[in-house]
């Protein structure tokens, strides 16, 4: 039987899939910081975060990657749309963006960049590891409820104050008004 | 797709335009996004160095988890300010809110 990893080598289907999530992450990033429209801003995020999903089942991880895609497309950019529809719409504010505004912004990123990658490309990153190659969900949430479990509770209790806060602050402003 | 730097320099990638939108945005919820894209690259290099250089699988994926949480966190508390500050202000240009100033 004549299959099509017979015509394609999978190891190349995984490249070309690899390098489209990577094309989908700066493509969403560029458009996310660069289109004066909010709401191109907010699909742009999502297709960035859609990208980094795609980058994290290539680092081994299905949980995260779901988690990621969950949250952030789901959730996230959900409640940003939510908040530009109670809120003014912004295009003529955002003419007016000044050139030296956007030059700052232009040296102050690229410096950032090129400070980043110099020190990514010069430091002699060790012999990779392979002690424990374990990614399943089983072994992540074990893990989180015995020897991270602190950081489970804290991040509970992170979450349960930020929704009463959201609730206080967007609630009681109402109040007042 | 099988080199640390890769993933590395995406993630480079994605914190400095996070950086880049930070600054020239006019708007709150335009700042906010870059604030998500910074805390992607970050997630994603913690991604990166648990596949490649850890000796624990699990370490980066909670780590990038609890990056989740905050960043869900900060959007809500964020955007309840956003819309708090536009019943006040009628605007939400961070440039017009100055009452702290002093």
């Amino acid at each position: 039987m004549t299959t099509i990893a017979d015509f394609i080598p999978p190891k190349m289907v995984a490249e070309a899939a690899f390098w489209l999530m990577v094309l989908f992450t700066i493509t969403g990033a560029v458009i996310a910081v660069s289109l004066p429209k909010i709401v191109h801003n907010i699909l742009g995020l999502a297709l960035s975060m859609f990208g980094v999903t795609g980058i994290y089942l290539f680092l081994g991880s299905q949980f995260v990657a779901m988690m990621q895609l969950l949250i952030y497309v789901g959730a996230i950019c959900v409640t940003y749309i939510f908040a530009i529809m109670l809120s003014p719409p912004l295009e003529e504010g955002n003419l007016k963006k000044s050139k030296l505004r956007i030059g700052s912004a232009l040296v102050v990123g690229i410096v950032a960049f090129a400070g980043l990658v110099l020190t990514v490309v010069n430091h002699h990153w060790g012999p990779g590891t392979t002690l424990t190659r374990d990614w399943s969900i089983k072994t992540l949430g074990q893990v989180l409820l015995t020897r991270y479990f602190l950081v489970f509770e804290l991040i509970s209790l992170l979450l349960a104050i930020a929704i009463i806060g959201a609730i206080m602050i967007a609630g009681l402003g109402q109040k007042r008004d | 797709m099988e080199h640390l730097i890769t993933y590395l320099i995406l993630g480079a990638l994605m914190f400095a335009l996070g950086v880049f939108g930070l600054i020239q945005q006019t708007s709150l919820i335009g700042m906010l996004i870059a604030v998500e894209l910074i805390l992607n690259g970050a997630a994603l290099n913690f991604m990166a160095f648990n596949m490649f250089l850890s000796k624990d699988a699990a370490i980066g994926q909670v780590f990038t988890l609890i990056i989740m949480g905050i960043a869900a966190a900060e959007t809500a508390i964020a955007l309840s300010i956003v819309i708090t500050v536009y019943r006040r202000f009628r605007e939400i240009k961070p440039d017009s809110v100055t009452e702290l100033k002093g």
